[in-house]
């Protein structure tokens, strides 16, 4: 018998729904209880001011992310480089501080740190505005700082900065870097970095314009996320008038070299 | 306890579908049923096996009492705090009737706040367990007794709405015996909740993916898929596809945020080392009541060597499928039935949609037989019509011009396809960084199983095959429609409705006793199971026709689905994606049921459609090379198979989906 009362519901409710047909040419609006104070007072209750739904979205964090930490080999010498980044913020709005630099025989040849507020702008870009701060080579200068961080189609990871120091001196730099994965763990990234002057820049041995580009190809393996020891080669071209110095002195505007180092991300 | 349960299967008085009733057999459990019902209050369950293995604690309304605590677990070898109810990972089994007035008492001795959300089950507002919407939340050293009337038969689940502690342990599943008798019958049942656990404190997850939203994607492609795809598609297609991707700054990889690099897949807490054993014995219907408990996980289910008929989803009864795999957004519940005989053992295999891992539980006659576990399918890479990039919106699929046998189920044949229309979109999502892409012509794929699912030799579900059991429950047409887009951008880990997160969004005002058409379109890449509290979202199919009765709605890439809301619960109710760290990250919007008639859409922050009939059908052409088809079952049918699409289907005027 209750085997059947599935098919006698169906009955019923095709007679039900045959008879509804017949009489009101609209189906019925449910019936609903009329409302009572108290199901007011169970409908809106008072939350004791309780945030509502007890999230926050939009935490304040940081990171840390050194891009490169190496040692460059070259004929005669051996160079340690910097490359770091680190912000405190959120999703839109962080505080972002950018260093690198080169380290000769344990004598600094070039340092610089830039501070710089992040606000994301776009789906994809950031700007940056801020400071630079050069320590080495000597004296040291200090450079107002603006450009735009961000991912451009492709996939290439873009940072495009434009400096303006006391006196007129201004300079740019853009670099792209971009990762390619041979397995999920050996991951192969190229690398292109262009610096700009508008002025000669004896200390750093560059001259006005174009100056210098770098190229680099590192592979790196993730042996975690944070932590991925890399190999690879590093270029660094002298462009224009300021091949034109090197190669004055005697010098090979072209000077490449091979890098190992480790990537940390946290 | 568990004895007497045993025992009483023994008696298993439940009447059989697809089985006459002039058998022999059913007439004299029969006459035990009159017998039971004239001398107990309850009429099937009390007589079904529960949970043989007892390794999962019930406990039995209507009053049931609750303490959450931080405890000390070991789930995976390192000891780690969780929260959890009662002390046991996951929480009791709450199990009442229905027509119960049911008290639940809720301690916390935590250090901080706690709030219990009984998921998909009908109360009032104050009942429902959200903070900030329906209570305060339960403060430390507080007990919370939440009252409310038992409306509602089958499985649902509960779990923490506070913090991140649905993360760490606090959820638990939920049975409402119901009060008629249910048109299928079996002798045994097992709750299967599927949950992911990890070592790592959320908190800091959450933060890890904000950072580095592919920190766990150990699935993305490489050259070596390069090379195997060069060779098969050739050189240029490959070089073109990888470029299509990352023109869009985009990987077809991302499918989970969060996946077996931090989570351990659990059944019923067990590991899959641990192994979770269902008892049953040869010849027995067993009923597994089937939750996807998890916080980021959608599962990929079956039972290799078993046909599951799902027999209700989310709760609600559905016209029985037979199906041999099923996909289970975090949240979704499904009921099976499945009869084992042949072999001793069946393993449930529950892999995770990033294919990073798997939940895995045995179905045996004793504890501790094993079957083989089949190996994870291999990685999904997205195509570009799985995010409604409408490549192929262009191709016009006549009848009998399907390319293959595998033509989809959507296929329309000669439907209207010059009803095709680019999507449009909120103006919120104009100049808005917090999104990354929108989809420019999606749609419902209803009959589609899903990315990687499709032509796999397996019977998959499909929402399309889910039909509730009864008849529109309302019967109304919505009188208005009300449009949400799912919104984030992947990289920066934002989550969001029409690009407007949470705390920048306004309530969406419905009017008590209307019924409203919610169509919802994913502007993401990822599948969002949409959750709303306190009333039911009835499913509609292409044609704006009633699908199925659920609470918590799945939203692949590239589609567009809708569902009908009747506002039959006054108050404060939560509207969220339940993948927590998308919730918590602002995919969530209250949705306020008001009293009065105050003009539709007055205070509605979504586009408002002013006319009823904008279902979201946008007609489907047969799937092309990106196939979104479902595959053909090899050698049956359905048993309650796809509505047939009617060519003459109307074409709908899509002018009305123009926004205000």
């Amino acid at each position: 018998m209750r085997t059947n009362s599935r098919d006698a519901t169906l009955l019923r409710a095709l007679a039900v729904a045959v008879l509804l047909g017949a009489a009101t040419p609209v189906a019925a609006q449910p019936e609903l209880p009329p409302i009572t104070d108290a199901d007011r007072a169970a409908a809106f209750p008072d939350v004791g001011g309780a945030h509502a739904h007890g999230m926050r979205e939009d935490p304040l964090d940081r990171s840390l992310r050194v891009d490169e930490l190496e040692s460059q080999q070259t004929d005669g010498y051996d160079l340690l480089a910097w490359k770091a980044h680190a912000w405190v913020g959120r999703s839109f709005d962080k505080l972002a501080i950018r260093t690198e630099g080169e380290q000769r025989g344990g004598d600094t040849e070039r340092a610089e740190l830039q501070l710089l507020w992040s606000h994301t702008i776009a789906r994809w870009w950031d700007l940056v505005t801020g400071a630079r701060l050069d320590f080495q080579p000597t004296p040291s200068r200090t450079w107002a700082a603006v450009g735009v961080a961000g991912i451009a189609p492709y996939r290439f990871d873009i940072e495009a900065t434009a400096f303006f120091a006391d006196g007129g001196d201004n300079a740019a730099r853009v670099e792209a870097t971009y990762e390619l994965l041979i397995t999920q763990r050996w991951i192969l990234e190229p690398r292109l970095e262009l610096d700009w002057y508008g002025q000669d820049e004896p200390a750093l041995g560059l001259a006005s314009g174009l100056a210098r580009s770098e190229g680099g190809l590192r592979l790196r393996y993730e042996i975690r996320r944070e932590v991925a020891p890399y190999v690879g080669i590093a270029q660094e071209r002298r462009i224009g008038s300021s091949a034109e110095l090197v190669r004055a002195n005697g010098g090979d505007p072209t000077d490449t070299r091979f890098v190992a180092g480790v990537r940390l991300r946290f | 306890m568990e004895d007497d349960w045993a025992h009483d299967a023994s008696q298993g008085v439940t009447p059989r579908l697809f089985q006459p009733a002039t058998t022999r057999r059913a007439f004299v459990k029969g006459l035990v049923a009159t017998g039971v019902l004239a001398s107990a209050d309850a009429w099937l369950p009390r007589r079904t096996a529960l949970a043989a293995s007892a390794d999962v604690a019930m406990l039995r309304g209507p009053e049931i009492d609750l303490v959450i605590g931080a405890r000390e677990v070991s789930v995976t070898g390192a000891a780690r705090t969780a929260t959890l109810a009662n002390g046991t990972l996951p929480g009791p089994i709450l199990r009442w009737r229905e027509g119960d007035d049911v008290t639940l008492r809720v301690r916390n001795e935590l250090a901080t706040d706690t709030a219990i959300h009984w998921h998909g089950v009908l109360t009032p507002s104050n009942m429902d367990g959200v903070p900030g919407m329906s209570f305060h939340g339960i403060a430390p050293g507080e007990t919370f007794a939440y009252r409310f009337h038992s409306r509602q038969s089958g499985t649902y689940w509960y779990h923490a709405h506070a913090d991140f502690q649905e993360q760490t342990g606090l959820y638990g599943a939920i049975v409402i015996e119901p009060s008629k008798p249910e048109p299928f019958s079996y002798d045994r049942e097992h709750v299967v909740l599927l949950s992911d656990w990890t070592d790592r404190d959320p908190r800091e997850l959450y933060l890890l993916l904000k950072r580095h939203s592919d920190y766990f994607n150990y699935n993305q492609r490489t050259l070596g898929d390069f090379v195997r795809d060069s060779r098969r598609d050739g050189f240029g297609s490959a070089l073109q596809d990888r470029f299509a991707w990352a023109r869009m700054r985009m990987t077809p990889a991302d499918l989970a945020d969060v996946g077996g690099h931090a989570y351990t897949y659990l059944v019923n807490g067990k590991t899959p080392a641990g192994n979770w054993t269902g008892l049953f014995a040869p010849g027995e219907r067993v009923r597994l009541r089937i939750v996807n408990g998890s916080a980021m996980t959608t599962f990929d289910v079956r039972i290799p060597g078993l046909t599951m008929t799902v027999v209700a989803a989310d709760g609600q009864h559905v016209r029985p499928i037979a199906v041999d795999e099923f996909r289970m957004g975090a949240a979704e519940v499904l009921d099976v039935i499945v009869e084992p005989r042949g072999a001793d053992a069946f393993t449930l295999f529950a892999q995770s949609l990033d294919r990073s891992g798997y939940a895995r539980a045995t179905l045996a006659v004793r504890d501790g037989l094993e079957a083989a576990v089949p190996p994870l399918d291999p990685p999904i890479y997205l195509g570009m019509a799985d995010m409604g990039h409408g490549e192929h919106a262009g191709h016009v699929a006549t009848a009998g011009a399907a390319p293959d046998a595998h033509a989809s189920h959507e296929s329309h044949g000669a439907a209207d396809h010059s009803a095709h229309s680019r999507q449009t979109h909120p103006e919120t999502e104009t100049h808005n960084a917090a999104i990354d892409m929108q989809a420019a012509a999606p749609m419902p794929r209803l009959a589609d199983p899903g990315v990687g699912l499709r032509d796999n030799g397996r019977r998959v579900l499909a929402y399309a095959d889910l039909h509730s059991a009864f008849t529109d429950p309302d019967g109304r047409e919505p009188g208005r429609t009300l449009e949400l887009h799912l919104t984030g951008h992947m990289d920066r880990f934002l989550w969001s409705f029409d690009g407007v997160p949470f705390s920048g969004a306004e309530p969406l005002v419905l009017h008590y006793g209307e019924r409203v058409r919610v169509v919802l379109v994913n502007d993401t890449m990822m599948e969002h199971p949409i959750h709303l509290h306190g009333m039911w979202s009835d499913l509609e199919d292409e044609r704006g026709e009633f699908l199925v009765r659920k609470h918590t709605i799945s939203v692949p890439p590239g589609t567009r689905r809708s569902f009908r809301v009747t506002a039959d619960a006054l108050g404060r109710w939560a509207f969220h994606c339940h993948l927590l760290y998308h919730m918590t990250a602002g995919m969530f919007r209250e949705v306020r049921v008001e009293e009065g008639a105050a003009p539709p859409g007055e205070h509605d922050h979504a586009h408002v459609h002013g006319e009823a009939s904008a279902p979201a059908a946008e007609h489907e052409h047969a799937g092309h090379e990106h196939s979104v088809g479902a595959p053909v079952p090899e050698g049956e049918t359905h048993e309650h198979g796809v509505a047939e699409p009617t060519p003459s289907a109307p074409s709908h005027d899509h002018s009305q989906h123009a926004h205000e």
